[in-house]
């Protein structure tokens, strides 16, 4: 009896410990996560943050890194090795797990880590070839030897900081997920210069558009869909002159419709995946010299995207903004230049309809012959489960992402049976590219090191004393006109991507007479003014129309004026169509509440302010009405409806058009109809629930989460703005990072990002600049020149020496 | 003295060893000195409470207690101080039971 007490007792402790030890899905393994002695309550200290002497395997020389009061670590390195080195070992500090979950993510390789929920999305990503391709590139930046010294300096650095972290230290999230951080490899930067590809250019309509061309044949097709848009201020101006001799296009072929794709997981094309940036010349600033400003806008995250930054060594000092885990500056300036980004957005991923000669798939029929098919074997480790082998098929265009009975991941738009082709397959050195970038002193550095640079296309902002310019910058394929907007046929080699468009020839705009630039995600350049087709749905025109308009009334501009303009939350959509809509309403029959409604509509400024509820009427009913336009005869689940400029342009100028019809109801519907029957709907609801949420910046419902969804780690934001204002904040969607510098023999730059550079939760540096970012303020950044240079604020001092 | 003895036992362990180091303590220490199986709980079971609460209290406050809110809000139990109360409690579960187990042992032995 004592012995069965004894056992009993002594199995009950053993069950306990195991059960406290290990996690059951999402839910953490409690005994290490709650024992304050190694789990999470001590996750959050970051108060030790003092001067300090760190010795580190793997330097070559002393390496001085001052903070200042944003915790930005200022890097003055004797060499690029020691530079480098050091950047990798401060980026891990702050964002280690950030970073390897990002690679993660990217490789496929979530499951690991979140167990078998993960795996249809790791699947996914092997599918489009993420790994395959990252290998690839990661290949091509190890044989140049600056690329390979940077990838391994950083790398090393890295794994400097991982090699000395005791477990009880671990970033929280590891301990809520429990497991370990693994060394740092080059293979993860290539990792994440593909997961940018992804963000910018991984999405496509070409299976919906061409459900459309079957349903409605071509001529509708061409009128709803125009390569160009009926609005549009493209980034160089109109009448621009060529300065090369073209390429050749390849001819067109015959019109080709692809057999039925039982598909699903097309990436529909995000509409407000925007970013602004802009550059004015000397001539319109107050101090005489050329201002630039850079705003990114992403998906919105905690830990922040960002991590900033200054480098200096011999032979560059960069300041600006990375993707942690990303050696250099990505966004940013140096001591003569300044740079930003904007997607371009141009096709640069087309699906080929494959025709495999039987079940085996072994062999694909192009060019009259059946070819063969290349598999590659992913392996899926599953995090308490059996390793998951996933075979993927390659044809010569690329890999065929799911088969014809396969059923894919995100239901309702990839084509299956189809190859991709993609840029992000085609490897060039963009890592070299920012290397160049970061030590370039003028414009013509400046576009060498953009030959290097492919994918994701970027239009690069400039400024430097005495220039500005925008480029359109990356890998396109050569294409005839309306390449790639519908699926393509695998086995005709006239469909093929025939060659690239040269890097000298891309879009660009310098020193134009009007006296600025200006990008946000529109048509690079007018297809008169162009040779080359580049893509045919590009963002609407409505954020460059209200730069342009600011810009060229800018004659005294100071970095100011910039900070302003990035907050500017006007938009022109109501102003396009608000008018016209609001005479179609028959005023004599509206209810008082309706009225109400109607007075609010017509005194807008078409300012999307956070207070107003004019923005949010208007924007409901204007989705109401597009919906009751379209969902009858493009139902999203399988058709792409038209751009909002083509609705707007048949608003306009088209009040009988067949489209206004509600096909599933007997009787005829006009515009004018639909407009007061939403127009009452909206309003009515206008009376129901809480007046404040009806206050725009309640009503968009925006929201900054953390990376992992984790509730209570993100906040909810109430701020103006929306997808088609300069300020693009819209769901969880908008201003990543606003940064305004001012050139000349002084460079001075401001700065914001929604977040901080901590990524620890527990951190007050994990959103210490969200309030602030929200305001619509920004933060001098501290431009040091030299080591020597050592203002108060930054009185903490590290000193890296070798071990 | 058999609390005092696991307190400072398990808290030396908890700096270098995990957290299941609690359960050998315990065990180890109310083998060798508990009399009762009553006193073995209480002993080991307010000592780890106690070694916990201590660590939780003073992590929290040193943070400002910005994580413990946010993981309470993650667990949904929305309060820091039911989260250390949890705490604590399965901290000292353990403890309490582990020294039961091993003043057991140590009864069926004789």
């Amino acid at each position: 009896m004592k012995w069965v007490k004894a056992l009993l007792a002594t199995l009950l402790t053993v069950l306990l410990v195991y059960a406290l030890n290990r996690t059951y899905g999402i839910v953490p393994a409690l005994g290490p996560f709650l024992s304050p002695y190694e789990g999470f309550w001590r996750s959050g200290s970051d108060d030790d943050f003092s001067s300090q002497e760190l010795s580190l395997a793997g330097l070559r020389a002393p390496v001085q890194v001052r903070f200042d009061s944003l915790r930005v670590p200022h890097v003055f390195a004797q060499n690029n090795h020691d530079l480098y080195f050091a950047q990798g070992y401060l980026t891990a500090k702050d964002r280690l797990w950030q970073m390897e979950f990002m690679t993660h993510a990217a490789a496929g390789r979530l499951s690991e880590i979140i167990g078998d929920r993960a795996l249809e999305m790791d699947r996914y990503q092997r599918r489009m070839g993420m790994m395959t391709s990252a290998r690839k590139s990661l290949a091509k930046m190890m044989a140049d030897p600056e690329s390979q010294a940077v990838l391994e300096a950083y790398t090393a650095g890295v794994n400097a900081y991982i090699r000395q972290l005791p477990a009880g230290e671990y970033p929280f999230e590891y301990k809520l997920l429990h497991y370990a951080p693994e060394p740092w490899t080059p293979l993860k930067i290539a990792l994440l210069l593909k997961m940018l590809a992804y963000d910018m250019t991984g999405s496509s309509d070409d299976l919906r558009m061409t459900n459309n061309l079957r349903k409605y044949g071509a001529q509708v097709v061409n009128d709803l869909f125009p390569d160009y848009p009926f609005r549009e201020e493209p980034i160089v101006p109109v009448g621009t002159p060529l300065d090369f001799t073209p390429l050749p296009v390849p001819p067109t072929p015959q019109e080709f419709v692809a057999g039925l794709a039982f598909h699903t997981l097309e990436r529909q094309k995000p509409e407000n995946l925007g970013s602004n940036n802009w550059a004015v010349s000397g001539s319109r600033t107050a101090n005489g010299y050329p201002l630039l400003a850079s705003d990114p806008h992403l998906g919105l995250s905690l830990p922040s995207i960002w991590h900033v930054v200054q480098l200096h060594a011999p032979g560059i000092n960069a300041y600006g903004v990375i993707i942690p885990g990303a050696p250099g500056v990505g966004i940013g300036f140096n001591e003569q230049i300044a740079w930003g980004m904007t997607n371009v957005g141009a096709d640069v991923l087309d699906w080929y309809e494959i025709r495999f000669r039987d079940q085996k798939r072994q062999e694909y029929w192009h060019h009259n012959q059946w070819k063969p098919v290349r598999r590659e074997v992913e392996a899926i480790k599953v995090k308490g489960g059996k390793t998951v082998l996933d075979t993927v098929l390659y044809t010569h265009h690329g890999p065929v992402a799911y088969l014809p009975h396969e059923k894919a991941f995100k239901k309702t738009s990839t084509p299956t049976g189809h190859a991709l082709r993609w840029t992000a397959h085609d490897n060039q050195n963009e890592l070299k590219a920012l290397y160049l970038v970061n030590r370039a002193s003028n414009y013509q550095q400046f576009r060498q090191a953009l030959t290097t640079w492919a994918a994701p296309a970027f239009n690069f902002v400039y400024a430097d004393a005495r220039n500005i310019s925008i480029v359109s910058n990356g890998l396109y394929p050569l294409k005839w006109p309306g390449q790639g907007k519908f699926l393509l046929d695998g086995t005709n080699p006239a469909h093929d991507w025939h060659g690239w468009v040269p890097m000298d020839q891309v879009p660009q705009v310098f020193n134009p007479a009007r006296g600025f630039v200006s990008s946000a995600n529109q048509t690079p350049v007018s297809p008169q003014d162009y040779p080359y087709y580049l893509g045919s749905s590009f963002a609407g025109y409505e954020r460059s129309a209200r730069i342009n308009e600011r810009l060229s009334a800018m004659t005294q501009a100071t970095p100011d004026s910039f900070r302003v303009l990035q907050t500017d939350n006007y938009s022109y959509v109501p102003k396009n169509v608000l008018p016209t809509l609001l005479r179609l309403i028959d005023q004599n029959t509206l209810s008082t509440n309706q009225k109400k409604a109607y007075q609010l509509l017509s005194t807008w400024n078409y300012q999307f302010n956070a207070q107003s509820v004019a923005p949010s009427v208007f924007e409901e009913w204007w989705q109401q009405l597009a919906r009751a336009i379209w969902a009858d005869d493009f139902p999203p689940a399988t058709l792409k409806a038209p751009a909002r400029d083509r609705l707007v342009q048949m608003i306009l100028q088209e009040p009988n058009a067949r489209w206004y019809d509600d096909m599933t109801t007997p009787q005829k519907e006009t515009l004018a109809l639909l407009a007061n029957t939403t127009f009452r709907q909206v309003a009515d609801s206008l009376s129901t629930g809480q007046p404040e949420q009806w206050q725009w910046g309640h009503a968009k419902n925006s929201s900054i989460n953390h990376m992992a969804q984790l509730p209570g780690f993100g906040q909810k934001l109430f701020a103006g703005g929306s997808a088609n204002s300069i300020n693009a904040l819209s769901g969880s969607h908008g201003p990543s990072w606003r940064m305004v510098v001012q050139m000349g023999p002084q460079v001075q730059a401001w700065g914001v990002y929604p977040g901080g550079q901590s990524g620890n939760p527990g951190s007050k540096f994990y959103d210490n600049l969200l309030h602030d970012w929200q305001a619509g303020k920004l933060h001098r950044m501290l431009f040091l020149k030299s080591v020597q240079d050592q203002p108060a604020a930054t009185s903490v001092h590290w000193t890296l020496t070798k071990d | 003295m058999l609390f005092l003895l696991i307190l400072l036992l398990s808290l030396l362990a908890q700096f270098f060893l995990p957290w299941w180091s609690i359960a050998v303590v315990c065990f180890g220490v109310a083998f060798l000195r508990a009399h009762r199986g009553g006193q073995a709980f209480l002993a080991g079971f307010g000592a780890i409470a106690l070694s916990w609460l201590g660590a939780a209290l003073f992590w929290h406050l040193v943070t400002d207690g910005l994580l413990s809110s946010r993981v309470a809000a993650l667990l949904t139990i929305h309060s820091p101080w039911l989260l250390m109360a949890a705490t604590v409690l399965i901290g000292g579960t353990v403890g309490g039971i582990s020294a039961l187990s091993g003043f057991f042992f140590r009864k069926a032995l004789r």
